[in-house]
């Protein structure tokens, strides 16, 4: 398939499927049309060619990027996992059943007892957190997730892969999109490396090698291997930039 | 024992302007406008949409002129236009390329100019281009009564069945579309109910003052909640108090009553800035002593 904003292509020949209980990594620089995948996943953007098909009923779930979020806006955590059930009911008070499915999901995703508060007074971790809570809140069986680490401390990106594992070890299929090489992507057991098309997609193992690397961003870059995995050096950083006057 | 006669006389001279069938009117006119702007304005103020209130009611403006030149009923067609002009500013502030702000100024200043021209042209008397833009107590009928009656259950009977989807469509429209939410149709509503609720308000508070209510009520009442659910009562309650009071004060004080609204309101924007303020400074000074 194919997809443009205002007649131009910013993705181009993708074509890849994604099976029930996968977990797939999308990498590639900005405005490589990570993004834009994502909204054709989840049918917000039509394709201009080709088409998106998703398994009759499939529920599926979409968790923004953090940053966007308005953290000063006016809602509990709460308000922010119940304003999802839209559909359901007609009068706007929360049902005791609706209460009682959001304090489930708050309890599995270690929230339990902040229900009442508002969504700035959470710790990094625990707002990612809400997020992924109001997604669960659809039971989904698909869950997409634009840059669930982009702004996080390394403690809170720990937390929000560990509990991305343990969501996808209980049956939910995951896709995400990342820039996190090394943080995030090289433990998935899937990633798709996209340049406005697809460069390569299969095990990290495979992928994160210096050609296909360089291919999808551009830049030389080396790869190490660390423990088995592979960890991904910028050497453009050590042979194109000046070094900072004072900084050794 | 003086204490007596003295609250007697003040509780006559309270009640000395409800003798007036026009004060009235004006007091119900205002205090439910006030309610029906704070309301609205919670939508208005989270969205950042302060400026397309400002706006919808100089648009609403034109509208009001070419209905008294045409002899159509005012409702009809200042209705009709402040409608159109909502749905154009939404639409062409969706167009990335010119921007929500120019999109409004383009629209509202237009149709602006249209109401001053056509009154002009056509020999108006001043003293109605001075009732649309200061509003006029005085002109209030049981019509008016009726109209910001209606308007405000329609709104309150949308807010109910559309809450957790406005709700969702204001703090996450992204997200929202995902959940097969219709954020377009969401916006373009918003747009329909402020421009009915500018027109059926305007004649008491007048198209320069009506946005400061649409604002006001609702930015107080978020310094005194975090919850949205609050807001929606908190709001339209600082707004029907702001009316009714402004309304009485402008009695007493011979003041205009459209400024005088917004002056109360204004006041009670002060006083809860500076308490919520104050409890701030202390927050912040006793994690210093932790």
């Amino acid at each position: 398939m194919a997809c443009a904003y205002d007649n131009a292509l910013v993705l181009q020949d993708v074509n890849f499927d994604i099976a029930e209980g996968e977990f797939v990594g999308i990498v590639g620089p900005s405005g490589s049309g990570k993004t834009t995948l994502l909204r054709a996943i989840l049918r917000t953007m039509k394709p201009v060619h080709g088409t998106i098909t998703h398994r009759d009923g499939l529920r599926f779930a979409y968790v923004p990027q953090v940053e966007t979020v308005d953290w000063n806006f006016p809602v509990t955590v709460m308000e922010v996992i119940t304003m999802t059930r839209s559909r359901s009911k007609w009068w706007p008070r929360t049902s005791a059943a609706e209460k009682k499915d959001a304090e489930t999901v708050l309890e599995q995703l270690g929230l339990a007892g902040l229900g009442g508060r508002h969504i700035r007074e959470l710790s990094g971790g625990q707002q990612q957190r809400v997020f992924i809570a109001r997604a669960l809140f659809h039971r989904p069986e698909l869950l997409v997730l634009d840059e669930p680490t982009s702004g996080v401390d390394v403690g809170t990106r720990h937390e929000v892969l560990h509990l991305l594992s343990d969501l996808h070890d209980s049956g939910v299929s995951i896709v995400l999109t990342t820039h996190d090489l090394n943080g995030l992507a090289a433990h998935l057991p899937r990633i798709v490396c996209l340049n406005k098309t697809i460069i390569a997609d299969g095990a990290p193992a495979d992928i994160i090698t210096p050609s296909v690397l360089e291919q999808t961003y551009g830049a030389p870059m080396e790869v190490l291997i660390h423990g088995g995995m592979p960890v991904v050096i910028d050497t453009g950083m050590h042979t194109n930039v000046k070094p900072i006057r004072g900084v050794s | 024992m003086t204490s007596v006669p003295y609250v007697a006389h003040v509780a006559a001279s309270l009640a000395e302007p409800y003798e007036y069938t026009f004060f009235r009117n004006g007091v119900v006119v205002a205090t439910i406008a006030g309610a029906l702007c704070g309301l609205l304005g919670v939508f208005v103020v989270l969205r950042g949409l302060s400026y397309i209130g400002h706006g919808l009611s100089h648009a609403v403006f034109g509208g009001a002129a070419a209905s008294a030149v045409l002899g159509i009923n005012y409702f009809v067609g200042a209705g009709l236009w402040g409608i159109i002009s909502g749905v154009l500013i939404g639409r062409i502030s969706r167009r990335r390329i010119i921007g929500a702000d120019a999109a409004i100024g383009v629209v509202t200043t237009a149709s602006f100019a249209v109401g001053l021209a056509l009154l002009n042209r056509y020999g108006q008397a001043k003293r109605s281009i001075e009732a649309v833009l200061f509003g006029s107590v005085l002109g209030v009928k049981t019509a008016d009564i009726v109209a910001v009656a209606v308007v405000s259950l329609l709104v309150v009977a949308v807010v109910i069945v559309l809450y957790r989807k406005m709700l969702y469509a204001t703090f996450d429209p992204d997200v929202a579309r995902v959940s097969s939410v219709r954020v377009e149709w969401i916006e373009l509503l918003l747009m329909v109910m402020l421009s009915l609720t500018i027109i059926v308000t305007m004649r008491v508070i007048g198209t320069l003052l009506i946005s400061a209510l649409l604002v006001i009520p609702a930015a107080t009442s978020r310094m005194m909640t975090n919850s949205f659910a609050k807001m929606l009562w908190i709001s339209p309650v600082l707004g029907a108090l702001a009316g009714f009071l402004g309304m009485n004060f402008a009695y007493h004080l011979d003041t205009a009553a459209s400024a005088s609204i917004i002056l109360v309101s204004a006041a009670g924007f002060i006083v809860m800035y500076a308490i919520f303020g104050f409890r701030g400074r202390i927050r912040i000074a006793q994690l210093h002593h932790v």
